[in-house]
C-alpha cells in the first residue's frame, strides 16, 4: 500500500526514501495503537463501571469521550520525581525498556492479508523474543527505584512473567505444529474456511491457556499480585510519576492489545470471516461479511473486552496459587495437548490438519 | 466422588464461567448512579445538616440559654454564655458551634426544650478561610432567618413521629 507513494519520493536519495517510507509505516501503525491504548483506559473504566451498575467517567466531553486526553494532559504536566537514592540512568531506562518491546512486537502483526510492516518468516519467534524483553524493564525499574516495595513488586512480576512465558511458549508451539509455519500471516491462512476451521477448536485447551497466560503475563487482574494495592501499593512502578509512570501504563496496555491481537490471529483466524468463504462473493455486503481488517479489529476488541470482564469478575489470586497454576497445571496440560496435536497433524485430521 | 467433581469443575473452569455469566448480565442493569449536582437523592425531613437558631414568629429569639445542648454535646462543640437582659429574661450573649468539631448527632436539637437550635437540611456549605466554619450566634440566627420556612415545614412533617 505504500508502493503508491514511492514515485513521489524520487527526489530523495534512495536510502532516505526507504527510511521515510519505514517511518511513515511506523507512524500509521503507532498513532492508532497509542490512541487505542488511550481509549482502552476509558473502555476499561466504562466496562467495569457498567458491570458494577454505575456509569463510569462521563464528565469530560460528550459521554466522557475526552477523558483519556484529559488524563494524558494531566500526566504530561506532572513532575517526574527522581528519588534521591535511585540510580538515575537505570531509573529512566526502565520505562524505555518496558515500552520499546511492547511497541516493537507490532512490526510482525498482520492486520489484513499482506498488511504488515515486516512479513518476517520467524514472526512468532520475534514476538516471543520481544515479549520476553519486557521483563527487563520491570526488573530494572524495580531495582533502580531503590525502594523495597518497588523491588518486591519487580520480583513478583518478573517471576510471574517468566513462569507464564513457558506455558505461553508451549501454547504457541501447538499453533506452530498445527499451522506448520512461524509466519503469522501463514498461520492465519492455515485457518481458512470459517468459524470451525479456526484453531480455537482443535487447540481449545491451548487457546484458553494462551489467553489466561496472556492475562498473567501482562500482570492484569486476577493475576495482578505484582500491583497488589493492599500489600505493595503499585509494584515496580511505585516510585514513578508523571510521564515516566504514563510510559509504564502505555506499555501495560499496549501489551494487553498485543496479547488480544495475537489470540485473534493464532486461534481465531485473524482477519478471516467466521462465515464460509463463499459469502465474500456476494455483492456489497460481501465486503463486510468477507475477510478484512474489520474482523481482525473486532476480534481484538472482543478479547480486550474479556480482559476487562475478567478484571471485573474475579478476586486476586494468591501468589503461591499463581505459581501453582502456571507450573503444575498449565505446563502439564499444554505438554499433553501438544502430543495430541502432534498425533492429529501426523494423522491429517480434517478439516484442520489436511 | 466429591473430590472428582470438584476437580472436574475447576479443570473445565465451570465455576469461573458461571461468575463471568453473572457479571456480564449486570452490564445491562439500570445504573444506580445519581449525577450529583444535577440530580439529588431525596432528603428526609429529619436530615441533620447545617445548624440554625430559630426565632418565634414575633421576632423574639427562642433560645433561653438553658445550656442543655452544651451539656449533651458529645463533641463539646457548643459554647454558651448568658446574661440577664433589661426585661429580666435570660438570654445568650454568646452561642458558638464549632462545625469542625460537630459530629452532627442531633442531640442538641433533641435536647432543646424550645426548638431553638435545629439542624437543617442544608449540607452544601463550605468555609473559605480558617474560622469560617466556627458558627457564632449571629451566623446561626442568620441561617435560621433565611431558611425558617423550610425548617418549620420539616419540623411539621416530622412531628407525628416525635
Amino acid at each position: 500500500m505504500f508502493e503508491l507513494i514511492q514515485p513521489y519520493l524520487q527526489w530523495m536519495p534512495a536510502g532516505a526514501a526507504t527510511v521515510s517510507i519505514i517511518v511513515m509505516k511506523i507512524t500509521v501503525l503507532l498513532v492508532p495503537l497509542l490512541l487505542g491504548v488511550a481509549y482502552l483506559t476509558l473502555a476499561e473504566r466504562k466496562v467495569i463501571g457498567y458491570i458494577q451498575v454505575r456509569i463510569g467517567p462521563n464528565r469530560v466531553g460528550p459521554r466522557g469521550l475526552l477523558q483519556p486526553i484529559a488524563d494524558a494532559l494531566k500526566l504530561l504536566t506532572k513532575e517526574i520525581i527522581l528519588p534521591s537514592s535511585a540510580n538515575r540512568f537505570l531509573f529512566l531506562l526502565g520505562p524505555v525498556l518496558a515500552i520499546a518491546p511492547a511497541v516493537a512486537a507490532w512490526a510482525v502483526i498482520p492486520f489484513d492479508h499482506e498488511m504488515v510492516i515486516a512479513n518476517a518468516n520467524a514472526g512468532l519467534l520475534y514476538i516471543l523474543a520481544m515479549t520476553s524483553m519486557g521483563v527487563y524493564g520491570v526488573i530494572i525499574a524495580g531495582w533502580a527505584s531503590n525502594s523495597k516495595y518497588a523491588f518486591l513488586g519487580a520480583l513478583r512480576s518478573a517471576a510471574q512473567i517468566v513462569s507464564y512465558e513457558i506455558a505461553m511458549g508451549f501454547a504457541i508451539v501447538g499453533v506452530l505444529l498445527a499451522a506448520g509455519s512461524l509466519n503469522i500471516g501463514e498461520i492465519v491462512m492455515a485457518q481458512q474456511g470459517g468459524l470451525f476451521n479456526w484453531f480455537w477448536l482443535p487447540l481449545l485447551p491451548l487457546f484458553l491457556i494462551y489467553f489466561i497466560s496472556g492475562v498473567a503475563e501482562t500482570n492484569r487482574a486476577p493475576f495482578d499480585v505484582a500491583e497488589g494495592e493492599s500489600e505493595i501499593v503499585a509494584g515496580f512502578h511505585v516510585e514513578y510519576s508523571g510521564m515516566a509512570f504514563a510510559v509504564f501504563f502505555l506499555a501495560e496496555y499496549a501489551n494487553m492489545i498485543l496479547i488480544a491481537a495475537l489470540t485473534a490471529l493464532m486461534f481465531c483466524g485473524g482477519w478471516l470471516s467466521p462465515l464460509p468463504s463463499s459469502v465474500a462473493e456476494i455483492p456489497v455486503i460481501g465486503i463486510v461479511l468477507g475477510p478484512g481488517i474489520h474482523w481482525f479489529l473486532f476480534k481484538t476488541a472482543f478479547f480486550l473486552f474479556v480482559f476487562l470482564w475478567l478484571r471485573a469478575t474475579f478476586p486476586r489470586y494468591r501468589y503461591d496459587q499463581i505459581m501453582r497454576l502456571g507450573w503444575k497445571v498449565f505446563i502439564p496440560i499444554t505438554i499433553v495437548w501438544l502430543m495430541v496435536v502432534g498425533w492429529a497433524v501426523v494423522d491429517h485430521w480434517a478439516p484442520w490438519f489436511d | 466422588m466429591n473430590a472428582v467433581t470438584n476437580y472436574i469443575k475447576s479443570l473445565f473452569l465451570i465455576e469461573l464461567a458461571k461468575g463471568l455469566r453473572l457479571t456480564v448480565s449486570y452490564l445491562w442493569r439500570k445504573k444506580f448512579t445519581v449525577q450529583y449536582p444535577e440530580e439529588k437523592t431525596p432528603l428526609s425531613p429529619r436530615f441533620r445538616g447545617l445548624h440554625a437558631l430559630r426565632r418565634y414568629p414575633n421576632g423574639e429569639e427562642r433560645c433561653i440559654a438553658c445550656k442543655l445542648c452544651e451539656a449533651v454535646c458529645p463533641a463539646l462543640a457548643i459554647k454558651i454564655e448568658s446574661q440577664k437582659r433589661e426585661d429580666g429574661t435570660r438570654r445568650t450573649t454568646r452561642y458558638d458551634i464549632d462545625l469542625t468539631k460537630c459530629i452532627f448527632c442531633g442531640y442538641c436539637e433533641e435536647s432543646c426544650p424550645v426548638d431553638s437550635i435545629v439542624e437543617t437540611h442544608i449540607f452544601e456549605y463550605h468555609g473559605e478561610e480558617r474560622g469560617d466554619l466556627y458558627m457564632t450566634k449571629e451566623k446561626l440566627l442568620a441561617v435560621g432567618d433565611k431558611y425558617e420556612k423550610e425548617i418549620a415545614k420539616n419540623r411539621e412533617l416530622d412531628a407525628p413521629y416525635r
